[in-house]
């Protein structure tokens, strides 16, 4: 009797030890499992970051390049342009740029890396339509104190030349810039960020 | 006919025994108290949406596509040309808003008998995973129509997982599985929905009623009725069989509930933009942006929660942070509930109080949350502390307090509440 009750300890080793192997093999299957819902190529591919040249843009140019299916304005900004940024302050709804609707690297007063290089969104931030680009000799249309920036003809919401969004407007809040980082003086990669780079 | 039905009765019976076992164990022969009242039909009918859900599913699933071209046209291809699906379309969408409804008075029910209480806490447990299921469930769900409020409440809520610090950004994109929600989004969550989740589901189902049926049912007095037992039967004095008392009772309980569900079905099935949004008939657009955001009502407390908690070193984790622990700490429940009584007929004043304070708050919580938070206008001071003088934002800030006071200060009022004896036997 005692001894059938005994515990046979070689029996309860391999017991443990199958369980052991048996239960890492099982969490070992699930890792392909839960890897197959990472990103595929194909949409890697899709949203692979875009590089540009900025090189050739005039002061106070802006161009637009498409990442990820989406408007991504470059504005060549004069020191004039820079200026015109400060003073308009206090008709903003977010000057100081305190929505997280920047990487932190671009959450300053020009809302950008280099000073005069504005990467933003160009999509409202209200309901997703373009807003225009309207320079600062477009008084007679946007007021007198307009010192440009952007306008959507969909509900008026207004930007200034940072992305920076008017008070009164429907858009809630500035527009988006995306993650880029610049590989060179002239060429900005859109859509990865300065710390992940080379990660 | 009669003898030769009996004689293929038992020749299934003798083969296979447990069949009449598992139904004498889990309902001719199973104890309930005799006094439940009015509260206790929603756990049956929360089986019933269950099971309504997978039926209507299943044949959904027939013409829908889980593809980002095809799925809007596929669910309008329901509405219009597929026979009767409207019907199923909409016995599903009410279904979805029933399933919640049903499930928040069946956990009010078991907050006023002590039902979490001691020896129930794995029944309550495996009920609040249900319920964390349901949310994930219904998630899922609400992005297959692929309408604009899918696509955009489905980017909001995968955001929030972006702002857990470190992994939060892959978090996202591992759920996503793309840099936007996309086509594969909409494919795995369509998995997540049919399979995945539901399986999931009808698990901790089984696992709630066989922790139930093991411990027996609570009911309004409170008091276990197993203790007084028949000497000669071994069946609890204040017991009646499961079957036929309750489950006649619970059918009459599931034809009123069934006219009501058929009235909202057939007559307001959008329930004023309550259960399916006006901004859900436009076709996902990813670049653009519905005016006001809002989930379906039954998140919207958690979604109050979310916007109350302002950002902390620009980030909106506390807020997604606060919204996750408002719905974790019911898990908690049994052991936060100090007091000697279970049942809210014999509890003190403090209870009782903080009871209707967590009621108040969860309702206003969830109003506020279906509105934006400029509902209410501004307020005429300001001041340097304050961040925003919006009053909706600060009323709900306030109920968000109570929300969470209710739960953290409840070993201590619960403790020092008055209790009244409880009596041996069941009252009614």
């Amino acid at each position: 009797m005692s001894d059938q009750q005994k515990m046979d300890k070689t029996r309860r080793n391999l017991l443990v030890a199958t369980s052991v192997i048996g239960g890492a093999a099982s969490v070992g299957a699930a890792v392909p499992f839960a890897a197959s819902m990472w990103p595929s190529e194909r949409a890697k591919a899709v949203g692979a970051p875009v590089e540009v040249d900025v090189s050739r843009l005039a002061a106070g140019e802006l161009a637009v390049f498409e990442w990820r299916g989406t408007p991504v304005w470059v504005m060549k900004r004069t020191q004039e342009m820079l200026a015109g940024l400060k003073p308009i302050e206090a008709k903003l709804i977010d000057p100081k740029s305190e929505v997280p609707q920047q990487p932190e690297y671009a959450k300053n007063e020009y809302r950008s890396v280099k000073p005069e290089l504005m990467v933003v969104i160009g999509v409202c931030t209200h309901l997703g339509c373009i807003p225009q680009t309207k320079g600062a000799d477009a008084k007679a249309e946007m007021g007198a104190d307009w010192t440009g920036g952007f306008y959507c003809p969909c509900h008026g919401s207004k930007f200034d030349l940072a992305g920076r969004v008017y008070k009164g407007s429907p858009a809630p809040t500035n527009l988006v810039v995306p993650p880029y980082t610049f590989v060179s003086d002239d060429r900005i990669v859109i859509g990865e960020d300065r710390e992940t780079k080379g990660a | 006919m009669a003898s030769r039905l009996m004689a293929l009765w038992d020749w299934f019976d003798s083969r296979m025994p447990s069949v009449a076992e598992e139904w004498r164990k889990h309902a001719a022969e199973y104890y309930a108290p005799k006094n439940f009242n009015f509260w206790y039909y929603f756990g049956s009918l929360a089986l019933l949406v269950l099971v309504i859900q997978i039926v209507s599913g299943i044949f959904l699933t027939m013409h829908y596509k889980p593809d980002a071209s095809l799925a809007f046209g596929s669910v309008e291809y329901i509405m219009r040309d597929v026979p009767g699906g409207w019907a199923l379309r909409y016995i599903h969408s009410t279904g979805g808003s029933a399933f919640f409804l049903v499930a928040y008075l069946h956990m009010f029910r078991a907050m006023l008998y002590g039902s979490h209480k001691e020896p129930r806490e794995l029944v309550w447990i495996f009920g609040v995973l249900i319920y964390l299921t349901l949310m994930g469930e219904a998630f899922f769900g609400y992005l297959l129509p692929w309408g604009q409020m899918s696509y955009w409440g489905a980017q909001v809520i995968v955001n929030l997982f972006a702002t857990i610090p470190l992994v939060g950004p892959d978090l996202a994109l591992w759920i996503r599985g793309d840099y936007v929600v996309s086509d594969a989004t909409l494919n795995r969550f369509f998995a997540l929905h049919v399979i995945a989740f539901p399986l999931v589901l009808l698990g901790l189902v089984v696992a709630h009623l066989l922790a139930l049926h093991d411990v027996g049912s609570n009911n309004p007095d409170g008091v276990e009725i197993k203790k007084h037992k028949d000497p000669k039967t071994g069946h609890p004095l204040d017991g009646i069989p499961f079957h036929p008392y309750y489950t006649v009772k619970d059918i009459v309980g599931a034809v009123v509930f069934l006219a009501a569900f058929a009235v909202v079905m057939f007559f307001v099935p959008e329930m004023g933009g309550y259960f399916l949004e006006a901004n859900n008939f436009v076709p996902a657009d990813a670049l653009k942006t519905p005016a006001h955001i809002q989930p379906v009502w039954y998140f919207t407390p958690y979604y109050s929660i979310l916007r109350a908690v302002p950002p902390l070193f620009n980030s909106q984790f506390p807020g997604v942070l606060a919204m996750g622990v408002a719905t974790l700490i019911l898990l908690f429940l049994p052991w936060l509930d100090r007091s000697p009584v279970k049942s809210i007929r014999y509890r003190g004043p403090y209870y009782k109080s903080a009871l209707a304070i967590f009621v108040i708050s969860f309702l206003i919580l969830g109003y506020l949350g279906t509105e934006p938070t400029t509902v209410w206008g501004q307020f005429g001071f300001d001041a340097f502390f304050l961040d925003t003088r919006e009053i909706a934002t600060w009323v709900a800030r306030a109920f968000t307090v109570l929300y969470f006071l209710f739960f953290i200060l409840m070993p201590w009022y619960t403790a020092r509440d008055t209790a009244k004896p409880v009596p041996e036997r069941v009252t009614s």
